[in-house]
Protein backbone atom coordinates (compact mmCIF):
# COMPACT_ATOMS: atom_id res chain seq x y z
CA UNK A 1 0.00 0.00 0.00
CA UNK A 2 1.33 3.50 -0.92
CA UNK A 3 0.02 4.92 1.95
CA UNK A 4 1.51 2.67 4.70
CA UNK A 5 3.33 5.50 6.73
CA UNK A 6 4.96 3.04 9.06
CA UNK A 7 6.99 1.43 6.50
CA UNK A 8 7.17 4.38 3.97
CA UNK A 9 10.17 2.65 2.58
CA UNK A 10 9.20 3.93 -1.00
CA UNK A 11 9.90 6.98 -0.48
CA UNK A 12 13.15 6.73 1.81
CA UNK A 13 14.71 3.73 -0.29
CA UNK A 14 18.40 3.48 -1.29
CA UNK A 15 18.17 1.88 -3.95
CA UNK A 16 17.75 3.69 -7.31
CA UNK A 17 15.42 2.76 -9.96
CA UNK A 18 12.53 4.38 -11.25
CA UNK A 19 9.78 4.49 -9.23
CA UNK A 20 7.24 4.52 -11.78
CA UNK A 21 8.30 1.02 -12.54
CA UNK A 22 8.59 0.19 -8.62
CA UNK A 23 6.13 -2.14 -7.08
CA UNK A 24 4.22 1.20 -5.79
CA UNK A 25 3.08 2.48 -8.68
CA UNK A 26 -0.74 3.46 -9.78
CA UNK A 27 -2.04 5.24 -12.57
CA UNK A 28 -2.65 8.68 -11.81
CA UNK A 29 -0.14 8.99 -9.17
CA UNK A 30 2.56 10.71 -8.05
CA UNK A 31 6.20 9.15 -8.65
CA UNK A 32 5.91 9.08 -4.60
CA UNK A 33 2.80 7.21 -4.09
CA UNK A 34 0.45 10.24 -3.44
CA UNK A 35 -2.97 11.14 -6.07
CA UNK A 36 -2.79 14.10 -8.42
CA UNK A 37 -5.00 16.53 -7.44
CA UNK A 38 -6.70 19.33 -9.55
CA UNK A 39 -5.62 22.92 -8.88
CA UNK A 40 -8.48 24.55 -7.31
CA UNK A 41 -8.25 27.27 -9.80
CA UNK A 42 -12.27 26.76 -10.83
CA UNK A 43 -14.24 30.08 -10.47
CA UNK A 44 -15.63 31.74 -7.81
CA UNK A 45 -18.97 30.05 -6.50
CA UNK A 46 -21.87 32.64 -5.51
CA UNK A 47 -21.62 32.42 -2.15
CA UNK A 48 -17.64 33.35 -2.12
CA UNK A 49 -18.35 36.17 -4.27
CA UNK A 50 -21.43 37.16 -2.04
CA UNK A 51 -18.87 36.91 1.29
CA UNK A 52 -16.08 39.13 -0.60
CA UNK A 53 -18.61 41.74 -1.94
CA UNK A 54 -20.28 41.82 1.72
CA UNK A 55 -16.73 42.26 3.14
CA UNK A 56 -15.61 44.57 0.42
CA UNK A 57 -19.00 46.95 1.39
CA UNK A 58 -18.61 46.73 5.39
CA UNK A 59 -15.07 48.06 4.93
CA UNK A 60 -15.83 50.65 2.24
CA UNK A 61 -18.23 52.01 4.40
CA UNK A 62 -15.93 52.43 7.57
CA UNK A 63 -17.98 49.53 9.47
CA UNK A 64 -14.86 46.97 9.88
CA UNK A 65 -11.45 47.59 9.02
CA UNK A 66 -9.58 44.73 7.21
CA UNK A 67 -7.35 44.25 10.17
CA UNK A 68 -10.21 43.64 12.66
CA UNK A 69 -11.22 41.14 10.02
CA UNK A 70 -7.83 38.99 10.18
CA UNK A 71 -7.22 39.72 13.73
CA UNK A 72 -10.69 37.77 14.24
CA UNK A 73 -9.94 34.98 11.93
CA UNK A 74 -6.32 35.13 14.01
CA UNK A 75 -8.52 34.83 17.25
CA UNK A 76 -10.44 31.75 15.33
CA UNK A 77 -7.67 29.82 14.34
CA UNK A 78 -5.91 30.46 17.53
CA UNK A 79 -8.35 28.57 19.68
CA UNK A 80 -7.43 25.02 20.36
CA UNK A 81 -8.84 22.22 22.77
CA UNK A 82 -5.98 22.95 25.07
CA UNK A 83 -8.57 25.47 26.13
CA UNK A 84 -11.03 22.96 26.85
CA UNK A 85 -8.68 20.38 28.52
CA UNK A 86 -7.58 23.37 30.48
CA UNK A 87 -11.23 23.64 32.28
CA UNK A 88 -11.37 19.44 32.23
CA UNK A 89 -8.27 19.43 34.52
CA UNK A 90 -9.72 22.08 36.48
CA UNK A 91 -12.64 20.03 37.19
CA UNK A 92 -10.81 17.02 37.84
CA UNK A 93 -9.07 18.94 40.58
CA UNK A 94 -11.29 21.00 42.20
CA UNK A 95 -14.98 19.41 43.21
CA UNK A 96 -16.17 22.94 43.95
CA UNK A 97 -15.59 24.09 40.25
CA UNK A 98 -16.89 20.70 39.00
CA UNK A 99 -20.20 21.33 40.62
CA UNK A 100 -20.45 24.80 38.99
CA UNK A 101 -19.03 23.02 35.56
CA UNK A 102 -22.35 20.98 35.23
CA UNK A 103 -24.60 23.31 36.84
CA UNK A 104 -23.68 26.50 34.73
CA UNK A 105 -20.48 25.28 32.08
CA UNK A 106 -20.32 28.73 30.42
CA UNK A 107 -20.35 30.61 33.53
CA UNK A 108 -17.42 27.89 35.08
CA UNK A 109 -15.15 28.49 31.54
CA UNK A 110 -15.98 32.41 31.93
CA UNK A 111 -14.48 31.94 35.36
CA UNK A 112 -10.88 30.26 34.29
CA UNK A 113 -10.50 33.67 31.88
CA UNK A 114 -11.72 31.69 28.58
CA UNK A 115 -13.57 34.21 26.39
CA UNK A 116 -16.46 32.39 25.17
CA UNK A 117 -18.61 34.68 23.48
CA UNK A 118 -22.23 34.37 24.09
CA UNK A 119 -21.77 30.45 23.93
CA UNK A 120 -24.44 28.38 25.78
CA UNK A 121 -22.14 25.61 27.46
CA UNK A 122 -23.55 22.47 28.95
CA UNK A 123 -20.73 19.98 29.88
CA UNK A 124 -22.30 16.53 30.50
CA UNK A 125 -20.13 14.05 32.61
CA UNK A 126 -18.59 10.55 32.14
CA UNK A 127 -19.00 8.53 34.63
CA UNK A 128 -18.53 4.45 35.80
CA UNK A 129 -21.94 3.43 33.96
CA UNK A 130 -22.49 6.89 31.97
CA UNK A 131 -20.48 7.64 28.17
CA UNK A 132 -21.69 10.35 26.50
CA UNK A 133 -21.09 11.56 22.98
CA UNK A 134 -21.86 14.50 21.01
CA UNK A 135 -22.88 15.42 17.63
CA UNK A 136 -25.28 17.59 15.52
CA UNK A 137 -27.13 16.26 13.01
CA UNK A 138 -28.74 19.09 11.44
CA UNK A 139 -24.94 20.54 10.73
CA UNK A 140 -21.47 20.90 12.66
CA UNK A 141 -22.47 23.12 15.79
CA UNK A 142 -19.27 22.63 18.23
CA UNK A 143 -18.37 24.31 21.05
CA UNK A 144 -15.50 26.48 18.84
CA UNK A 145 -14.83 29.04 21.41
CA UNK A 146 -13.85 26.43 24.05
CA UNK A 147 -12.58 23.44 21.48
CA UNK A 148 -11.20 25.24 18.36
CA UNK A 149 -12.26 24.49 14.77
CA UNK A 150 -14.30 21.08 14.56
CA UNK A 151 -12.31 17.76 12.98
CA UNK A 152 -13.61 17.64 9.46
CA UNK A 153 -15.27 13.61 10.54
CA UNK A 154 -17.55 15.95 12.51
CA UNK A 155 -18.91 17.64 9.94
CA UNK A 156 -19.75 14.58 7.24
CA UNK A 157 -23.01 13.09 6.73
CA UNK A 158 -21.64 9.54 7.78
CA UNK A 159 -20.77 11.10 11.38
CA UNK A 160 -23.96 12.83 11.42
CA UNK A 161 -26.43 9.84 10.41
CA UNK A 162 -24.25 7.26 12.37
CA UNK A 163 -23.57 8.91 16.08
CA UNK A 164 -27.54 8.86 16.94
CA UNK A 165 -28.16 5.59 15.10
CA UNK A 166 -25.48 3.00 16.10
CA UNK A 167 -23.18 4.82 18.26
CA UNK A 168 -21.57 2.27 19.92
CA UNK A 169 -20.70 1.01 16.51
CA UNK A 170 -19.10 4.48 15.60
CA UNK A 171 -17.39 4.22 18.93
CA UNK A 172 -15.96 1.10 18.13
CA UNK A 173 -14.13 2.13 15.06
CA UNK A 174 -12.73 5.04 17.17
CA UNK A 175 -10.84 2.21 18.75
CA UNK A 176 -13.75 2.41 21.95
CA UNK A 177 -15.48 -0.83 22.97
CA UNK A 178 -17.83 -0.04 25.66
CA UNK A 179 -19.24 -2.27 27.63
CA UNK A 180 -23.41 -3.57 27.27
CA UNK A 181 -23.57 -1.91 30.87
CA UNK A 182 -22.24 0.99 30.03
CA UNK A 183 -25.50 3.55 29.19
CA UNK A 184 -24.27 5.82 25.93
CA UNK A 185 -25.89 8.88 25.96
CA UNK A 186 -26.09 10.81 22.50
CA UNK A 187 -26.32 14.35 22.81
CA UNK A 188 -28.08 16.08 19.47
CA UNK A 189 -27.19 19.93 19.41
CA UNK A 190 -29.76 20.95 17.35
CA UNK A 191 -30.42 24.57 18.66
CA UNK A 192 -28.80 26.88 20.76
CA UNK A 193 -26.92 25.05 23.24
CA UNK A 194 -23.32 23.45 22.60
CA UNK A 195 -21.81 20.34 24.45
CA UNK A 196 -18.78 19.36 26.65
CA UNK A 197 -17.94 15.74 27.46
CA UNK A 198 -16.20 15.81 31.24
CA UNK A 199 -14.35 12.35 30.59
CA UNK A 200 -13.62 10.04 33.70
CA UNK A 201 -10.42 11.41 35.49
CA UNK A 202 -8.24 8.02 34.41
CA UNK A 203 -7.10 6.10 37.15
CA UNK A 204 -3.69 6.37 38.38
CA UNK A 205 -3.38 9.80 37.76
CA UNK A 206 -3.06 10.78 41.73
CA UNK A 207 0.05 12.33 41.95
CA UNK A 208 -0.03 14.68 38.64
CA UNK A 209 -0.38 18.67 38.69
CA UNK A 210 -3.66 20.13 37.44
CA UNK A 211 -1.32 21.18 34.33
CA UNK A 212 -0.15 17.78 33.42
CA UNK A 213 -3.58 16.40 33.94
CA UNK A 214 -5.03 18.79 31.26
CA UNK A 215 -1.80 17.30 28.94
CA UNK A 216 -3.90 14.06 29.32
CA UNK A 217 -7.14 15.29 28.09
CA UNK A 218 -7.62 14.58 24.09
CA UNK A 219 -9.88 16.67 21.56
CA UNK A 220 -11.82 13.42 21.30
CA UNK A 221 -12.51 12.73 24.64
CA UNK A 222 -14.14 16.03 25.24
CA UNK A 223 -16.30 15.29 22.36
CA UNK A 224 -17.18 11.77 23.32
CA UNK A 225 -15.12 9.81 20.65
CA UNK A 226 -12.60 8.91 22.93
CA UNK A 227 -10.90 8.64 26.31
CA UNK A 228 -8.31 10.74 27.70
CA UNK A 229 -4.89 9.38 27.59
CA UNK A 230 -3.06 7.21 29.96
CA UNK A 231 -0.29 8.82 32.17
CA UNK B 1 -40.63 17.13 36.32
CA UNK B 2 -40.28 14.61 34.02
CA UNK B 3 -42.97 15.81 31.74
CA UNK B 4 -43.72 13.04 28.89
CA UNK B 5 -43.49 14.94 25.54
CA UNK B 6 -44.31 14.35 22.12
CA UNK B 7 -42.14 15.84 19.18
CA UNK B 8 -44.82 17.11 16.27
CA UNK B 9 -45.38 15.41 13.35
CA UNK B 10 -45.27 18.00 11.42
CA UNK B 11 -43.72 18.89 7.93
CA UNK B 12 -43.21 22.61 7.54
CA UNK B 13 -41.63 24.29 4.94
CA UNK B 14 -38.88 26.19 5.32
CA UNK B 15 -36.41 26.43 7.91
CA UNK B 16 -36.71 24.32 11.13
CA UNK B 17 -34.62 23.05 13.84
CA UNK B 18 -36.30 19.77 14.82
CA UNK B 19 -34.52 17.21 13.10
CA UNK B 20 -37.01 14.36 10.95
CA UNK B 21 -35.49 11.64 12.83
CA UNK B 22 -37.58 13.35 16.45
CA UNK B 23 -40.97 14.17 14.59
CA UNK B 24 -43.68 12.03 16.29
CA UNK B 25 -41.35 10.41 18.84
CA UNK B 26 -41.94 10.70 22.43
CA UNK B 27 -39.53 11.48 25.32
CA UNK B 28 -39.14 13.52 28.64
CA UNK B 29 -38.02 16.85 29.14
CA UNK B 30 -34.24 16.50 30.90
CA UNK B 31 -34.31 20.07 31.45
CA UNK B 32 -35.86 23.85 30.65
CA UNK B 33 -32.77 25.94 28.91
CA UNK B 34 -35.44 28.97 28.74
CA UNK B 35 -36.27 31.27 25.78
CA UNK B 36 -34.76 31.69 22.96
CA UNK B 37 -35.25 33.37 19.46
CA UNK B 38 -37.25 31.39 17.05
CA UNK B 39 -34.46 29.94 14.08
CA UNK B 40 -37.31 29.83 12.14
CA UNK B 41 -37.78 33.16 12.03
CA UNK B 42 -34.07 34.58 12.08
CA UNK B 43 -33.25 32.38 9.32
CA UNK B 44 -35.51 34.69 7.22
CA UNK B 45 -33.98 38.15 9.00
CA UNK B 46 -37.55 38.36 10.29
CA UNK B 47 -38.35 39.46 14.07
CA UNK B 48 -37.92 36.52 15.95
CA UNK B 49 -40.50 36.08 19.04
CA UNK B 50 -38.55 34.07 21.87
CA UNK B 51 -39.76 30.44 22.41
CA UNK B 52 -39.12 28.08 25.58
CA UNK B 53 -36.32 25.41 24.41
CA UNK B 54 -36.09 22.38 26.38
CA UNK B 55 -33.77 19.49 26.17
CA UNK B 56 -36.20 16.19 25.60
CA UNK B 57 -34.66 12.62 26.57
CA UNK B 58 -35.57 9.77 24.01
CA UNK B 59 -34.76 6.15 24.39
CA UNK B 60 -32.71 4.49 21.61
CA UNK B 61 -36.06 1.98 21.63
CA UNK B 62 -38.14 5.04 21.25
CA UNK B 63 -35.98 6.32 17.67
CA UNK B 64 -35.14 3.08 16.20
CA UNK B 65 -37.29 0.22 17.49
CA UNK B 66 -36.50 -2.57 17.30
CA UNK B 67 -33.41 -2.05 15.05
CA UNK B 68 -32.26 -0.46 18.39
CA UNK B 69 -28.39 -1.11 18.99
CA UNK B 70 -29.25 -0.77 22.64
CA UNK B 71 -32.88 -0.22 24.04
CA UNK B 72 -31.59 1.92 27.39
CA UNK B 73 -28.92 4.12 25.39
CA UNK B 74 -29.96 7.70 24.66
CA UNK B 75 -30.08 10.36 22.47
CA UNK B 76 -30.62 14.08 23.95
CA UNK B 77 -31.52 17.14 21.55
CA UNK B 78 -33.06 20.29 22.21
CA UNK B 79 -36.85 21.24 21.25
CA UNK B 80 -38.87 24.52 20.87
CA UNK B 81 -42.07 24.54 22.99
CA UNK B 82 -44.07 25.02 19.57
CA UNK B 83 -42.83 21.63 18.64
CA UNK B 84 -43.78 19.47 21.87
CA UNK B 85 -47.25 18.54 22.86
CA UNK B 86 -47.94 16.11 25.89
CA UNK B 87 -47.35 12.87 25.31
CA UNK B 88 -50.93 10.39 24.60
CA UNK B 89 -50.43 8.12 27.12
CA UNK B 90 -49.98 4.93 25.47
CA UNK B 91 -53.33 3.49 24.74
CA UNK B 92 -51.99 0.02 23.05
Amino acid sequence: MPHDHPDHDHDHHDHDHDHDHGPFHHEGMSPSGHPYRHDNDSPLTYWQRMEIAVRELLIDKGRITAAEIANQIEAMDARSPTNGAAVVARAWTDPAFKARLLHDASAASREMGFDIGPLNLIAVENTADTHNLIVCTLCSCYPRNLLGLPPDWYKTRAYRTRAVREPRAVLREFGLDLPANTTVRVHDSTADMRYLVLPARPAGTDTLTERELAALVTRDSMIGTGLPLRP
Amino acid sequence: MAERVRVKALTPPGHVRAPWYLRGREGVVERSLGNFHNPEQLAYGLPAETKPLYRVRFTMAELWGPAAENPTDTLDAELYGHWLEKARTHAA
